[in-house]
């Protein structure tokens, strides 16, 4: 992957930045020894390394508006970090940018029931914002994977989705507001507590942007009552296609379940393995929760299993308890560990019309044969967002080109049935250079013109999202 | 002007000489009038994709919304965004378009449950002021490949951009449908009693006050069984505000939402209409200080309709507040005089100036309307 050159002159002025950068934050908030250096070398996508000139960890918005400030001055590159677990390279650094990180930026700063909001500085953890409103039967209803450890800054960078945004939507669905800095040490806020724009949607806009238009400082998040409970049916089938007709038929039967897992048999195989979940061995198996009380539940379920019945399962099986949904969900959430287990693997998420399932998962199979590659199927079925694994081995010379080489044919795929390169981790390095199979250049030139207002010297996170030939003239400018 | 074609729309924009006034069905009149040529999307017409099964559904721009609904009802499902109709409020003829209802993010009561038209939009087709077509988006439900030009589109008035095709997410339609009322309540106690049922995991879809009527309501939507149920524990939960009257049936249901949705109240009442989105429990004091005749609230107190005396310059009346309030209707002495949309903080304001220098260079496309 290739990332731009570093700027000699800046490395060469490294000491007079890190001096700036110290004179105005906290002792300890600037990190520059080679060594320490190393913790902010890459994010979750591992293949990629380059540490950057130095990181900092401002702790209020007004450290992080004096940190680019000072970077605006100098004319040095920045590249703002959640919590590192962006699969997408999102937080890559290059040797000559500083690395704003902001995990010092967690504090609550105000909850309202009443009004259904909780306002938190942004580098808070994406589950601790539940935490923070659970005991009162709250939560924040994107729930990304990593939800453990990614931030919300990171979130909103990427606009982060989840297994439940079927039901409660991503991020950008959720954000009421944010305090932001502009590349030029400006802040602003946008929204609030209230619903909706009074002008421009620039909230929309800001979520999303991958970092590249201003580092979100806090963020106001609406939150929800938590349903009164929830359950799981697991059903197996002998091929994708009646699965994926299960799904369709599912939807269009007005139940709208708040998530539909989908895996394949490589990914099943490999959760039973790792997790022993108990479940069939089959082509496809679904996994579908539904909300409500007791006899709201159960309900549903009975519609959704006499869809499901209807296609002759080989396995059917609601949980009776919550034991029995533990178990059900088990496999499923294990299922990137498993895989980890048995290989390196590379995950994609590209998106496509739900009616396309069947034919994409066989030409995933056949392109997989093609390239002598392994792939496993887990994705959230009833948005069409496909999380493919390609399984291979770091080791092997060539083999993480090849890889990559099948994941953008599997990506290209996703667009050409009318899907997107990306549903939920973002663009970052990882797909940059297949933004132009998704638009052509005027749309390009449209997004990049929007950088060009918030960031008229491209400092911030710039060699993101954009390829690197397209945007060339900008950052160079 | 009427093009047909996304292809005629980019022509004609691109070679525009002067300002243009851009409509769909004509049915608001929003926005400080400018001199400028007409504009329509009305040629632009037609569903080019519905798939009931993935619950999306593509159309160009000029598509009434009477034709989108229609095809939705045939596979049971519906626009959950609930967009209203202008007409009544503001005494329009024509018919609204699926492009107006983006343009103008304009959404209903279930925006409280369920989300804005924004919420709903998955991908849009546009021409900007220099007559480029773009697109961003698509037509699945997950999509963060680039920027998210949607939105900005999205509630941006035809300022940077006219729409030639949008989609949508759509949603399956309900069983059954009731509406709970508490009597008798003031503003503060509704506020209190539509945020007590806001906050309860039973689904609340609607949630409105009519100090006038002195009525407070709201909807519950789902299967039958799940509504009564959810009826029921509501009235519990509420029993603190006063006895809740259940009035179930779908029908009945949707009439009352509609009037709500569409301030039919107001209709046939002089005076301005303006529209406040707020911090619910902020409004009434807001509502207290602004000099209105009368307000609906909506939304749980989040939005409020105020119907005040000709030429009043609301935002004066209430001072700083966290929100922002827009000039809905009112003639035109009054749309010069006050800006029709919440002035935006300086850095908020060089942005948005600067969009509209990148996305209509010539500042052709509706002048005046939202700057």
């Amino acid at each position: 992957m290739e990332m731009p050159d570093p700027d000699a002159a800046i490395l060469s002025r490294k000491a007079n930045v890190v001096d700036r950068l110290q004179a105005v934050l906290p002792k300890g908030s600037v990190i520059h020894e080679t060594t320490e250096l190393r913790a902010y070398e890459c994010d979750a996508l591992t293949a990629y390394t380059c540490p950057p000139l130095c990181a900092v960890l401002p702790g209020s918005t007004e450290e992080v508006a004096a940190v680019l400030s000072i970077c605006h001055e100098e004319g040095v590159p920045v590249v703002p970090r959640g919590a590192g677990t962006s699969l997408a390279g999102g937080a890559l650094a290059t040797a000559d940018a500083v690395m704003l990180g902001t995990a010092r930026l967690n504090a609550v700063l105000e909850t309202s029931f009443d009004d259904r909001y909780i306002r938190v500085q942004a580098g808070r953890t994406n589950l601790s914002v539940t935490g923070a409103v659970e005991d009162e039967g709250f939560f924040y209803a994107p729930d990304p994977s990593s939800q453990l450890a990614c931030a919300i800054a990171g979130n909103i960078a990427m606009n982060s989705g989840g297994a439940h945004c079927l039901k409660y939507g991503v991020t950008t669905n959720n954000l009421l507001g944010v305090k932001m800095v502009l590349m030029d040490g400006t802040v602003t806020e946008i929204g609030g507590a209230h619903l909706d724009a009074g002008s421009y949607d620039l909230l929309g806009l800001i979520c999303g942007s991958e970092g590249q238009l201003g580092v979100v400082t806090e963020a106001t998040l609406r939150i929800l009552h938590k349903p009164e409970g929830a359950r799981p049916v697991l059903m197996g089938y002998d091929s994708s296609e009646v699965a994926g007709q299960v799904v369709t038929e599912i939807i269009k039967a007005g139940v709208l379940p708040v998530a539909i897992e989908f895996m394949d048999r490589p990914c099943i195989e490999a959760c039973e393995a790792f997790a022993k979940a108990g479940y069939p061995m089959c082509e496809a198996l679904l996994i579908v929760e539904v909300e409500g009380s007791d006899a709201e539940i159960d309900a549903q379920l009975g519609r959704i299993t006499e869809i499901a019945a209807r296609h002759e399962p080989v396995e059917l099986r609601e949980a009776r308890d919550a034991d029995e949904a533990g178990r059900i969900w088990l496999g499923r959430k294990s299922a990137f560990g498993a895989m980890g287990q048995i290989n390196d693997y590379m995950c994609l998420d590209g998106t496509i019309p739900v009616s396309e399932l069947p034919h994409v998962l066989r030409r995933i199979g056949e392109l997989a044969q093609d390239y002598g590659l392994a792939v496993a199927n887990v994705f959230h079925a009833g948005d069409g967002n496909m999380h493919p694994l390609i399984l291979y081995n770091a080791n092997t010379p060539g083999e993480q080109e090849k890889c990559e080489a099948l994941g953008a044919d599997i990506l290209r795929l996703c667009v050409e049935v009318g899907g997107c390169l990306t549903g939920e981790h973002g663009v970052g390095i990882e797909k940059r250079d297949l933004m132009l199979v998704q638009y052509d250049a005027p749309d390009l030139e449209a997004q990049m013109a929007v950088k060009d207002v918030f960031d008229p010297a491209w400092l911030l996170n710039a060699a993101k999202v954009f390829p690197l030939s397209v945007s060339a003239s900008r950052r160079a400018a | 002007m009427t093009p047909t074609t996304e292809a005629d729309l980019a022509e004609i924009i691109g070679h525009a000489s002067g300002p243009l006034r851009i409509a769909g069905g004509g049915t608001r009149s929003c926005g400080t009038p400018a001199p400028a040529e007409l504009l329509s999307t009305s040629g632009l017409r037609g569903i080019t994709l519905h798939e009931p099964g993935a619950l999306t559904l593509v159309a160009r721009a000029g598509t009434p919304v009477s034709e989108v609904r229609a095809a939705l009802r045939a596979e049971n499902q519906r626009l959950a965004f609930e967009p209203m109709d202008h007409r009544a409020l503001l005494g329009t003829t024509g018919e609204p378009t699926i492009g107006g209802v983006v343009a103008g993010n304009v959404s209903g009561p279930r925006r409280i449950a369920v989300g804005a038209a924004r919420d709903f939009m998955l991908g849009v087709r546009v021409v900007d002021g220099a007559g480029r077509i773009l697109k961003n988006g698509g037509r699945v439900m997950k999509n963060v490949t680039g920027y998210d030009l949607v939105r900005l589109m999205t509630g941006s008035h035809g300022t940077l951009g006219v729409l030639s095709e949008v989609s949508l997410k759509v949603l399956p339609d309900v069983e059954s449908a009731a509406t709970l009322t508490l009597s008798g309540l003031s503003d503060a106690q509704a506020v209190e009693a539509l945020s007590a049922a806001l906050g309860s995991p039973f689904e609340v879809t609607g949630a409105a006050h009519d100090p006038e009527a002195g009525k407070t309501c709201l909807r519950i939507e789902g299967f039958a069984d799940s509504v009564t149920y959810r009826a029921g524990r509501l009235q519990e939960r509420l029993a603190p505000f006063g006895p809740v009257e259940v009035h179930a049936g779908k029908d009945a249901t949707a009439a009352t939402w509609a009037a709500i949705r569409d301030v039919t109240d107001f209709a046939d009442r002089a005076g301005d209409v303006w529209r406040l989105s707020v911090r619910p429990s902020d409004a009434p004091a807001l509502v207290a200080r602004s000099g209105a005749e009368t307000v609906r609230y909506d939304w749980g107190g989040g939005l409020v309709w105020l119907l005040m005396p000709e030429g009043t310059d609301l935002r004066a009346n209430l001072g700083p507040f966290q929100g922002h309030a827009t000039l809905i209707r009112a003639g035109e002495a009054t749309r010069r005089a006050l800006p029709v949309f919440q002035p935006e903080n300086p850095v908020l304001a060089r942005l948005s100036a600067g969009l509209r220098s990148k996305f209509d260079p010539r500042g052709i496309l509706n002048p005046g309307v939202m700057a």
